[in-house]
């Protein structure tokens, strides 16, 4: 499939080749080209148009199988016909031993201690970066990018000694904790790229006023980072209603599964069984995902874009 | 700057002598970086050295650590699955990575040419890559690559019956995680998007005045231009690769079945720490692991002189 998409769009690319000369010089003679033009570009809508069935494929069918009774899911590859059928859902719903609204509540609590965590301590951090003056940053500067770069398995073994000693283990706190302590380097960066781009004048004016470094934080930089901070947000909510290795390893006991563990055990009671209810259950399991992403997409584009290039 | 361009400089340019620089925010910058500072000393610096010296022991978090010397290097130079997982973890970083960049790039440059819908496209093409990393997606992939799962439904409509279950079979199963790898290519493309566009648009002016090919552009100003970036997605994506765990956790059920053939390197380190609770060797392991992403990235970052074009 992607060999396809490959060499289609690389022939798209060949077809096109004399395509910007010729709409630039075209000048003497723009009719002469116009059908050959609309030809090209309707030959990039149609690989645009193939790619896209592709990629979006695999879900759509997920989210049709799953309202379809569970034998048809291995006999009907077709989006059609669209069965209303929500039994799936209500026996995926009961059929672990909490009702999944139970595995919901525990990824939305862990997901919200982590936003809150990030969002405190890596502007904290970035503003240190990016306005204070003291001795060392520039080390910690390229010690906080190296860590960006650190496998978290070298550091997860003694890290799960320290948490079962203090008993933390089978708790959120060892996935929480962390982010109140800005490990999250990716934010940080992001953050610091962030307030490096707003005027130091403001700043300079509201020392003036006789503010301090806390109070031009709050005040000054905070309000104006909000971009910054919905992307941070949108990001730690996407990673950690995702996370599974955390999760996996610190939360053992049924009663403190987060969602993705939640789908996991589904795996492995039902084996290969029940895939309607394994397809409802992971449908719902990406509604809220969807939902930031559609309605997020702008910071989410940006942030990325941004911690890329800029 | 990126991140990975940021760090190069940073380490490149150590000031020689020079006047010397002031602190005036010594005291304010400390309660500032209080919280980093507190998490890179806990949770990073102090557990990464400690899983230095738990890799020269036995331990299994019952009994205080058993120092053994090189005993783990040892066992891990005779470990056949290891050496395995190696082998299934370098296919996949290197054919998978590749793979993923180039689609993103072509979709991306294909993206950039002021087509109508771009913002639609791009929707549609990020969308896998935020969802790509869950276990809803993991059990999707899963029933698909099954024996009758959709793909094998797909290929009876096209006379093709009766076809192996492509996660069951030793030969298929890694390609069909590598396919969910190359799937997720949304994020790096928003990267080259971002990347395209500034590239001023008189350069590609320029050239087709001086009569040049859009091939020719392309690989003569697109490329060139991009190479930081492309060089930024190489680092980043290698990095994650080495460390990808759910999917393959999830397509073969935790066991890195069949036979092996998705047993991932962090898989093994997993069932060795946190199954079997030989936790001095999962910590070798992780040292190893670590070894080979720094290696890997220090090759980028040399490599990097001699294709990376930095404008300035």
């Amino acid at each position: 499939m992607t060999d396809l998409q490959l060499t289609s769009t690389a022939a798209d690319g060949t077809a096109q080749a004399p395509g910007r000369g010729a709409s630039t010089s075209g000048t003497a003679s723009p009719r002469k080209h116009r059908p050959r033009q609309m030809g090209r570009r309707t030959l990039r809508h149609v690989v645009m148009i193939l790619a896209s069935i592709v990629m979006i494929y695999p879900l759509l069918w997920m989210v049709v199988s799953s309202l379809r009774p569970n034998d048809e899911i291995f006999r009907n590859p077709s989006l059609l016909p669209i069965s209303l059928d929500f039994s799936n859902y209500e026996r995926g719903w009961e059929s672990l031993a909490q009702p999944f609204s139970h595995y919901l509540i525990n990824s939305t609590l862990l997901v919200l201690g982590c936003v809150i965590g990030n969002l405190i301590a890596c502007s904290l951090t970035a503003y240190a970066f990016a306005r204070l003056k003291f001795w060392g940053r520039n080390i910690a500067f390229a010690v906080m990018l190296m860590t960006l770069m650190l496998p978290i398995h070298v550091v997860i073994v003694p890290q799960y000694i320290i948490f079962s000693q203090t008993g933390w283990v089978n708790t959120m706190l060892p996935l929480i904790l962390p982010k109140f302590l800005a490990t999250d380097a990716f934010f940080v960066f992001l953050m610091v790229q962030f307030i490096r781009g707003i005027p130091r004048e403001l700043d300079e004016a509201a020392r003036i006023d006789g503010c301090g470094h806390f109070r031009i934080f709050f005040q000054v930089i905070l309000p104006l980072m909000l971009p910054a901070l919905a992307t941070t947000t949108i990001f730690t909510f996407m990673w950690m209603w995702n996370d599974f290795f955390g999760s996996l390893i610190y939360l053992t006991s049924p009663e403190n599964f987060t969602v993705p563990l939640a789908l996991k055990s589904f795996l492995d009671t039902q084996g290969s069984s029940d895939w309607g209810a394994m397809f409802a259950m992971s449908v719902v399991s990406l509604i809220p995902l969807f939902l930031v992403f559609l309605f997020g997409q702008r910071f989410l584009i940006k942030g990325f874009a941004t911690t890329g290039i800029k | 700057m990126s991140a990975v361009g940021e760090l190069a400089s940073i380490v490149s340019s150590r000031k020689k002598g020079g006047p010397k620089e002031k602190h005036p925010d010594n005291k304010v910058g400390l309660a500032f970086m209080t919280p980093w500072l507190l998490g890179f000393l806990g949770i990073t610096l102090i557990p990464m050295i400690a899983s230095f010296g738990l890799a020269f022991t036995d331990y299994s978090l019952l009994a205080a650590p058993d120092f053994v010397g090189l005993e783990n290097i040892r066992r891990m130079i005779a470990d056949t699955r290891l050496h395995n997982s190696l082998v299934v973890t370098f296919i996949y970083v290197f054919v998978g990575t590749p793979l993923q960049l180039i689609v993103a790039l072509l979709l991306a440059v294909l993206l950039n040419q002021g087509m109508k819908g771009l913002s639609f496209y791009r929707s549609i093409f990020y969308l896998p890559s935020l969802l790509g990393g869950s276990v809803a997606i993991a059990i999707l992939w899963r029933q698909m690559f099954g024996a009758s799962g959709l793909v094998n439904q797909i290929a009876g409509m096209f006379g093709f019956h009766d076809l192996p279950g492509w996660v069951s079979n030793p030969d298929t199963a890694l390609g069909t995680i590598i396919l969910l790898h190359i799937w997720t290519f949304g994020s790096p493309m928003i990267i080259f998007l971002a990347g395209l566009r500034q590239i001023p648009e008189m350069y590609y002016e320029a050239a087709s005045v001086d009569g040049a090919s859009k091939v020719a552009q392309f690989f003569k100003i697109t490329i060139p231009l991009l190479t930081p970036i492309i060089f930024f997605n190489v680092v980043l994506q290698v990095i994650n690769a080495f460390q990808s765990f759910t999917q393959a956790f999830v397509v073969s059920g935790g066991t890195g079945g069949p036979s092996d053939s998705t047993m991932f390197y962090t898989l093994y380190l997993y069932q060795k720490g946190f199954t079997q609770f030989d936790m001095g060797y999962a910590s070798a392991m992780a040292w190893l692991l670590l070894i080979i992403v720094a290696i890997f990235t220090a090759i980028n970052f040399f490599v990097s002189k001699f294709w990376v074009f930095y404008d300035d």
